[in-house]
């Protein structure tokens, strides 16, 4: 396998630029196939989740999932696309042992959804639009092992394994338009875009959106052309990048590629493209162009769908509200600065800080024990913050106990902790830990009167207005009562007991 | 014993349900006697494919068996429980072989029942067998089969039509009172017309296609085959209705064709003769009977009118673009990888596209690989819009040509097929001849309207069988068997009795060489 020559990305852009376009495949998530009554399940053991049709047996006939085709609308109507009053399926044809009819049912030119758009925010606030062509209703074909040979490639493999599983599994295409002026913020673009296309999908619950289970798959295709000039350049269509990471990486290094291919005077080769997580490179794949000829017609199986306008206005109606959207208004009300939300959303915690706030705690107090103390337990578990087994009734309740006074934040902690421990609820793990502040103020005199009486020269200087100086002595009361004691109160009596105002 | 047996075939399947129900005879006998008679000819006719004795003696018992025990199990007996069929194999069955015809699928069998198999087997009627077929059923005379040819029983030198010759010759030489078909462009009416049986192609949808191996989808109906009009008007009633397993089904009942074909008359209704269907081109003791049956309808009360449908001299021409066109997607899936023959290269590389290729090659007869060239073809990038495009264009005129025919009669009326019966081999070395047997049965399919094929007397010049084709708006299927019903009593009160009856006797095996299958 040959290296391919790339020119650093600033002298790409330097010279260049760049055009991008994607098409995402969404796997839905409905209980059966897209055309069958087979289950739409992921994991299972290999050609279990198939009946006739998903095998393409002898005389099998498909029919529509009506789920999916709400899914498809859904998703049509989340990117602000029109839904066509009735669309067809089309044959797209072609011969491959992943796609048991020879066949794949799909769309051809009739979407069920065209002409929308999304707003893709950038980290830095920075909002590009991108234009959606279109989003279109197909099946998923079944998936190829092939065994021997290097690199798990047809090429050399001495025999492929194929599990039709995912044969038929409902997907929605979404392609969008040429995408252009995004310039060095390309690959940016490119993760942003197809994070967000993930977050709706999830948001609108249509789709798992596990990129690793390949839920929301991902081909990029990158041109370049020469600033100024109009004609876009001739394109490459990297496959199948998996991850948020690999896309905007996998769009870097197109783009360095192909600048380094213009530049040595040779066409770019119009061919797809694997990329390779372990080099960071794409590897040609094979040649595409324009004239690849599926001789696709309209599948003569299936009637047209037909989605009448009140059928797509009560859809519209469940529509859950963008997440952009909602991020937007979260951080406003919550009153969270730019950095504080940004790192509530990039930890993964803005769901469970919004329902903790919801179960009665202040935005501050919800972000300061999930950001505070359940993020880092999460990262050490190595799990998800929300599934870590913290509800947001145990942060209400936790804070409570602080805000009364009958434990500290020191405390708080370790009854957290007791949580996690499955030790039961924080009033319980307080009683049976015996963690209740001191709040009899006979005990905390004596300790202070000792305090005072050990440290008489700080005694002194509060007495002379130096209140500042009150930490020597909180913290040896503390001390004393092993940090059972409310600092506040202590700090309290302190000032009391030696006639000062605080 | 044999006398009994032999009359036994000979009754109509409505005759046989009769004496089924009133216990004069068992569904075993009855089975029985069928079984006996393909065992006695079908070496000579080869109609059947696969023969089910087995299975349609055990579903004979347990229909006879609730007879005996009488009460509910026998009032919930179906009309038809008992009374045999035979299946066209091009529809799949458990427990038995389906071929459709083709080395390709030689030894596979189905995994499950199509839903029309599901329906008799409900119905309680014993499945005698699988009976031949144009490979894939492209053909207009058996002769594609890669099982060898069935033949006519009114002249074994002759093609008993196509594709669905084995059924049709079946139920003419009495091995089956009822036998399954599949049309697509003729391939239930043409065999009914060249071996004088009765044929019926329903409303596109009216009948599931749910496991019948596909053809040309947007045209493919199943239907019944059968000797009298109102046996095929008692199956049609067994496999039709809704079926969630294929959209395309309609969800109309069809529960009104015994009762129309038990009507009795035609007074006050109007037939249109098609001008585009007769006259040139059409042999002329085919126009002969034809003219005569057109006669008898005036008698009974109709009113004859003449209707144009111009656009009809387009449908050949549009039928062999969209038939390859769907044919060629709809065969993709005969590659070796899942199911069926596979066939590895003899020499070069072992890669799946070469393992595809030798499959196929070897697989396949050549009128299956002309029209899966044909249709890729047809559907090519650059040409599609020419080819698959305008061919559905002629469709809607055509539609739209009988749309307006309709507006002025209940009924059209046309030969089935321009000749009768042509000899083995004598249009095998020319497709277009060929083809031209089902212009006047294609239009139905290209419109989706149904279309029925009845005796309508056999030719001055060869004594073979003619068949009056009747055709009726979509969803009314009923007109047919109402119109069909009344000619054919008719024409048997002309002859004297049943026009089979007039077939000469098949040879006993025990008295030819060669025996049976």
């Amino acid at each position: 396998m040959s290296v391919d020559a790339t020119l650093s990305f600033e002298e790409a852009m330097e010279k260049y630029d760049p055009v991008l376009g994607f098409e995402v495949h969404v796997e839905l998530n409905t209980k059966t196939k897209m055309f069958s009554s087979a289950p739409n399940v992921f994991g299972d053991e290999p050609n279990t989740n198939v009946n006739e049709v998903d095998l393409g047996m002898p005389g099998v006939l498909p029919v529509v999932n009506k789920t999916a085709v709400e899914s498809s609308i859904k998703i049509g109507l989340a990117l602000n696309c029109k839904i066509a009053e009735t669309c067809r399926f089309a044959r797209k044809n072609y011969f491959y042992p992943d796609t048991p009819k020879n066949f794949q049912t799909s769309q051809y030119d009739e979407p069920i959804a065209y002409d929308g758009y999304l707003d893709i925010e950038l980290e830095d606030g920075t909002v590009f639009r991108v234009e959606i062509e279109r989003a279109h209703m197909e099946e998923d074909a079944g998936k190829l092992t092939h065994m021997g040979g290097a690199a798990g490639r047809i090429q050399g493999a001495d025999y492929s394994l194929v599990d039709y599983n995912r044969s038929g599994v409902p997907l929605v295409e979404i392609v969008t338009k040429p995408i252009e002026g995004a310039g060095s913020r390309a690959p940016e673009l490119a993760k942003a875009y197809v994070a967000a296309v993930r977050e709706i999908v999830k948001n609108l619950g249509v789709s798992d959106a596990k990129m690793e289970r390949g839920n929301v798959r991902c081909d990029a295709n990158v041109s370049l052309r020469p600033h100024g000039r109009e004609r876009f350049g001739i394109r490459s269509e990297t496959k199948n990048v998996n991850s948020l990471r690999a896309v905007e990486h996998a769009v870097r290094y197109e783009i360095q590629r192909h600048a380094a291919v213009l530049d040595s005077g040779e066409p770019v080769i119009q061919e797809t493209r694997h990329w390779h997580e372990d080099t960071r490179s794409t590897t040609s794949g094979r040649p595409k162009s324009d004239a690849d000829d599926y001789r696709y017609f309209p599948e003569p199986d299936l009637v047209p769908v037909v989605a009448s306008r009140e059928w797509v206005e009560e859809l519209r109606a469940t529509l859950p509200e963008p997440p952009a959207e909602r991020r937007k208004r979260l951080k406003e009300a919550w009153g969270y600065s730019d950095l504080e939300f940004r790192d509530v959303v990039n930890a993964g915690v803005m769901d469970s800080i919004e329902e903790t706030i919801a179960a009665g705690a202040s935005a501050d107090v919800a972000r300061k024990w999930w950001m505070g103390e359940i993020v880092g337990r999460a990262k050490v578990a190595d799990v998800d913050p929300s599934e870590l087994g913290v509800t947001p009734q145990v942060i209400v309740e936790l804070n409570k106990l602080v805000e009364d006074g009958k434990i500290n934040n020191k405390m708080a902690t370790q009854v957290l902790d007791g949580v996690l421990a499955g030790e039961g609820t924080p009033a319980e793990i307080v009683e049976k830990r015996g963690l209740a502040v001191v709040s009899d103020d006979g005990p905390l005199l004596e300790a202070i009167d000792a305090a005072l009486a050990a440290q008489p020269d700080v005694a002194e200087k509060i007495r002379g207005g130096k209140v500042q100086a009150i930490g020597a002595i909180v913290g040896g009361v503390m001390k004393a009562t092993r940090g059972q004691a409310d600092a506040g109160r202590v700090r309290e009596l302190i000032l009391e007991k030696l006639g000062v105002e605080g | 014993m044999t006398e009994l047996k032999n009359e036994l075939i000979r009754h109509s399947a409505a005759d046989l349900a009769a004496k089924l129900a009133s216990r004069e005879v068992t569904a075993v006998e009855v089975t029985q006697a069928h079984l006996d008679r393909i065992a006695d000819v079908d070496g000579q006719v080869n109609a059947f494919l696969h023969v089910n004795s087995e299975e349609a003696l055990a579903v004979a018992a347990e229909v006879d068996a609730a007879r005996a025990a009488g009460g509910a199990a026998a009032g919930e007996l179906h009309a038809l429980a008992g009374v045999p069929i035979a299946v066209k194999d091009l529809i799949v069955t458990i427990g038995q072989p389906t071929t459709a015809g083709s080395k390709i699928l030689e030894g596979w069998h189905s995994p499950y029942d199509a839903t029309v198999v599901k329906k008799l087997r409900a119905a309680k009627m014993p499945i005698l067998g699988k009976t031949n077929l144009d490979e894939f059923a492209m053909g207009s005379s058996t002769e594609h089969s890669a099982y060898g040819p069935t033949r006519n029983p009114w002249d074994l030198d002759r093609i008993p039509g196509g594709s669905g010759g084995g059924s049709a010759a079946a139920v003419a030489a009495f091995e089956a009172p009822l036998a399954l078909g599949t049309d697509t462009g003729g391939s239930i009416r043409q065999p009914g017309a060249v071996t004088g049986t009765v044929g019926v192609k329903p409303t596109y949808g009216a009948v599931s296609r749910y496991g019948a191996i596909a053809m040309a989808s947007s045209l493919d109906q199943i239907g019944p085959v059968s000797r009298t009009v109102l046996d095929s008007a008692l199956l049609q009633e067994v496999i039709g209705g809704h079926d969630p397993f294929d959209s395309t089904s309609l969800t109309d009942p069809f529960n009104d064709l015994v009762a129309a074909a038990r009507v009795g008359n035609v007074a006050g209704m109007k037939i249109g003769i098609v001008k585009e269907l007769h006259g040139e081109g059409y042999q002329a003791g085919v126009e002969n009977r034809f003219n005569e049956s057109l006669q008898l309808l005036k008698d009974a009360g109709a009113e004859i009118v003449e209707v144009s449908c111009p656009n009809l001299k387009y449908a050949l021409g549009a039928y062999y673009l969209i038939m390859p066109s769907e044919v060629s997607s709809n065969l993709a899936k005969f590659d070796g990888v899942r199911f069926g023959m596979r066939v590895l290269p003899k020499d070069g590389p072992m890669t799946i596209e070469r393992v595809m290729g030798a499959t196929r090659a070897a697989g396949f007869g050549d009128e299956v690989k002309r029209r899966i060239i044909l249709g890729t073809y047809a559907l090519s990038a650059g040409y599609y819009d020419a080819y698959y495009g305008s061919a559905q264009k002629v469709r809607t005129l055509i539609q739209r040509d009988f749309d307006a025919a309709f507006a002025r009669a209940d009924v059209l009326i046309s030969p089935t097929a321009p000749t009768t019966a042509f000899k083995l081999g004598e249009k095998l070395d020319d497709p277009l001849a060929m083809y031209l047997n089902d212009v006047a049965t294609i239009p139905a399919n290209l419109a989706g309207i149904p279309g029925l094929s009845l005796p309508g007397g056999l030719a001055d010049e060869d004594g073979l069988p003619v068949g009056i084709q009747l055709l009726a708006p979509a969803r009314q299927d009923a007109r047919l068997y109402r119109v069909g019903a009344v000619l054919e009593s008719m024409l048997e009160e002309k002859w004297g009795g049943p026009m089979l009856a007039q077939a000469p006797e098949l040879k006993s095996a025990s008295t030819t060489a060669g025996g049976s299958n």
